[in-house]
């Protein structure tokens, strides 16, 4: 596979860190928005190399920590059906819910699957008529043209015995949720490179002229993050707030226009819960109704209490970059990747299980 | 050239003409069922003096220090490219000695059979059973087959126990790690784990990614016959990976470990399944490779040796024990940077973008 080694570079990685240093002449706090990035920065131990005046702030960006705990209520009472395959990408397996997790319903005898496409999720709806399949359908704007896809592709089979549980969220409304939050302090952004490849960049534009910040679509291997950063600090340093595309290797400013269609053939925008942080108005989607069937929301009639977040879990604050992982108190000791209180301690994106995995130097 | 072999041994033992096609409960019953499978094959594939006898138990005549262990194989798809769960029960048993620094000897050999499971399969497997025996230079000498319902199972379970003489050089030990000692991989890490993966995922690459399910206990006993007591700890890394094996390590011996990303052998296609899967190569299972934490003073030396092997052609000196930082493996990452490597809570789960 080309480009593994490409970004990986350490020669290219030593001069873009030198020109930060170079850059760099006050302090300035910059949020990665997806846990992809957070992944990158923390696997390669990029925090540790970065100068003292650059903070990186893990952003909203990860669709497994973000998801309401009700709806992974939902997912697990679908799950324990006897007469229900429930697939999932990987990561949601073990989000808790407000009892068990799916790894836990799985345990109990549940169907759950493993999967690495929504399209999966149809051939086996297809193969096994008697049963209903339902694809959990998590995700940002990236992964929302699959799971449209799965419907159109279930409507024009003609499966009745499929549905999705849509839990998709979307990123300029949660970037601006972040700045609007008085707490939180942030100069620049790293918007998410996969998220932009889908929807194009003009989104962001407005938030950038509207709010004076910078914001650089990114990608995600290490010289990708770390020429984000330049990019976000030479804007920063000579007081300008534009969208630059760091990502322009993937990224179209248009975005693929082809996957915008699927995706709003499919879902409409509505108003989204964010898991720790809340409801962020039309930052979600909703099944339409033309596709009610495969909507799992309207086929099943499953009414879950709302469950309340574990009291001690402060993971609105960690995702709106207010406070740091380390600085929670039950940071690695009642919070720990095998027993997560909340969410962003499980999925490898997520920051608290990021810092936890990768970071035990800036731990002590 | 090993792929000849394996066909040359499977056309030498054609599957014997049976009455039945597939194992039924019956023939885990002890009763005649049992025997005509048995006799039909299983004690002539295996023969042996020892387990010619037939007796309940085998009969060993073994003098001095010996080593002894056990494991349980479950592997889904049961066949895989590179090899089957037959090879692997072998082999993991035999690897597991090798690495304590014994000369594997004997194992026992247990069935836990799905109803429904193919003659041509399960014969299949006892030919490679057969044939990594051989080539292990080991003996079944005792064993059992059991049958389960259809549903209670997945196609097929073995375990294996060995027994090995220790090698009168071997000074293995996790006591024996000390500061600045040198840590070796053998080879390419994730490619077993990544083989199987790519099978159960249905992924197809430009070659496709064999298991390199291999014994190692000839290639580690040359290096014990030259390094002895230079040699402090053999480990392979198979569940969990080279980082959990780490960790294990720097935790229980109370010692840092630094490790280098840029001098891990791993495939290109390797690397590239697993960048596709989303999954730490670090974390990902291994067969047919082994750690070792050896003196630095003979570091380079056993290093050529292995690379003379045809086990350990890519070997490589990955990182060192220090005593900075106990109990923490910090890894340098290609770009310069440093990560703690810690040990997963469960399975390694792919990430979802």
């Amino acid at each position: 596979m080309k480009y593994m080694k490409e970004y990986r570079d350490p020669e290219l990685a030593k001069k873009y860190l030198e020109e930060i240093k170079k850059s760099v002449t006050q302090p300035w706090s910059i949020m990665e928005v997806c846990g992809g990035q957070t992944h990158s920065l923390v696997k390669n131990g990029i925090i540790d190399m970065l100068p003292k005046e650059v903070t990186m702030i893990h952003g909203p960006g990860c669709p497994v920590c973000v998801t309401p705990i009700n709806l992974i209520d939902k997912a697990i009472h679908l799950a324990l059906n006897e007469n229900v395959i429930l697939c999932s990408f990987g990561d949601m397996l073990r989000v808790p819910g407000s009892k068990i997790n799916l790894l836990e319903a799985k345990a109990k005898g549940a169907d759950v699957r493993i999967l690495y496409s929504p399209l999966e999720a149809v051939n086996i709806a297809e193969d096994n008529p008697d049963r209903e399949v339902v694809f959990f359908a998590v995700g940002f704007e990236t992964t929302a043209p699959a799971n449209a896809l799965s419907v159109i592709h279930a409507h024009r089979k003609g499966l009745r015995n499929y549905a999705i549980l849509a839990s998709h969220v979307l990123v300029p409304p949660a970037i601006k949720a972040v700045i609007d939050d008085d707490e939180s302090n942030i100069d620049g952004f790293l918007a998410a490179g996969h998220v932009c490849t889908i929807m194009g960049n003009s989104e962001y534009h407005p938030l950038a002229s509207t709010y004076n910040v910078p914001i650089v679509v990114t990608g995600f291997e290490p010289l990708d993050v770390l020429q984000g950063i330049l990019m976000v600090i030479r804007q920063l340093e000579a007081n300008k707030a534009t969208v630059e595309n760091q990502y322009s290797r993937i990224v179209k400013e248009e975005g693929n226009t082809e996957a915008q269609k699927m995706i709003f053939e499919v879902f409409e925008i509505k108003n989204q819960m964010w898991r720790g942080i809340g409801e962020i108005p039309e930052s979600g989607y909703a099944v339409k109704e033309k596709y009610a069937l495969y909507d799992a929301n309207k086929k099943f009639s499953i009414s879950i209490k709302e469950a309340p977040e574990h009291p001690d879990c402060i993971s609105g604050q960690i995702m709106k970059g207010i406070k740091k992982p380390f600085e929670c108190p039950q940071f690695g000791k009642k919070c720990k990747p095998s027993f997560p209180l909340g969410a962003p301690m499980v999925s490898s994106e997520g920051a608290c299980a990021a810092y936890y995995h990768f970071s035990g130097l800036i731990e002590a | 050239m090993e792929n000849n072999a394996k066909l040359k041994m499977q056309l030498q033992c054609p599957m014997p003409k049976l009455d039945f096609d597939v194992i039924t409960l019956g023939h885990g019953s002890g009763g005649m069922l049992t025997n005509k499978l048995l006799d039909s094959g299983v004690f002539d594939l295996l023969s042996n003096d020892i387990l010619d006898k037939r007796h309940d138990g085998a009969f060993l005549e073994m003098n001095g220090k010996m080593a002894f262990s056990t494991d349980s194989f479950l592997v889904s798809p049961i066949f895989f490219p590179g090899g089957n769960i037959g090879e692997l029960a072998v082999n993991g048993t035999v690897n597991d000695l090798a690495v304590c620094g014994a000369v594997p000897k004997y194992l026992s050999l247990s069935f836990i059979i799905e109803e429904g499971l193919k003659m041509t399969e399960f014969w299949e497997i006892l030919v490679a059973i057969k044939y990594a025996c051989e080539k292990a230079n080991v003996k079944v000498v005792t064993g059992d087959t059991k049958v389960v319902e259809k549903g209670k199972g997945d196609k097929i379970f073995i375990n294996t126990s060995g027994v090995g003489m220790m090698h009168p050089k071997a000074a293995i030990s996790q006591e024996n790690i000390k500061i600045g000692d040198k840590i070796i991989l053998s080879g390419n890490i994730a490619t077993h784990g990544m083989a199987i993966m790519s099978v159960r995922e249905g992924l197809e690459f430009e070659t496709t990614i064999e298991s390199d399910s291999t014994n190692l206990n000839h290639t580690i006993i040359n290096l014990i016959e030259k390094f002895g007591k230079d040699i402090h700890l053999l480990t392979d890394p198979t569940r969990g990976g080279v980082a959990t094996v780490l960790k294990e390590i720097a935790v229980s011996a109370n010692l840092g470990i630094d490790i280098f990303q840029k001098n891990i052998p791993i495939d290109d296609q390797v690397a590239s399944a697993c960048e596709l899967l989303g999954l730490d190569p670090l974390y990902v299972a291994n067969e047919g490779l082994f750690l070792s934490f050896v003196d630095a003073s003979v570091a380079d030396s056993f290093v050529e040796t292995l690379q003379q092997d045809e086990n350990g052609t890519t070997a490589k000196i990955i990182g060192s024990v220090v005593e900075a930082h106990p109990k923490q493996v910090i890894l340098e990452s290609a770009i310069g940077g440093k990560r703690v490597v810690s040990m997963l809570p469960g399975e390694q789960l792919p990430r979802i973008c």
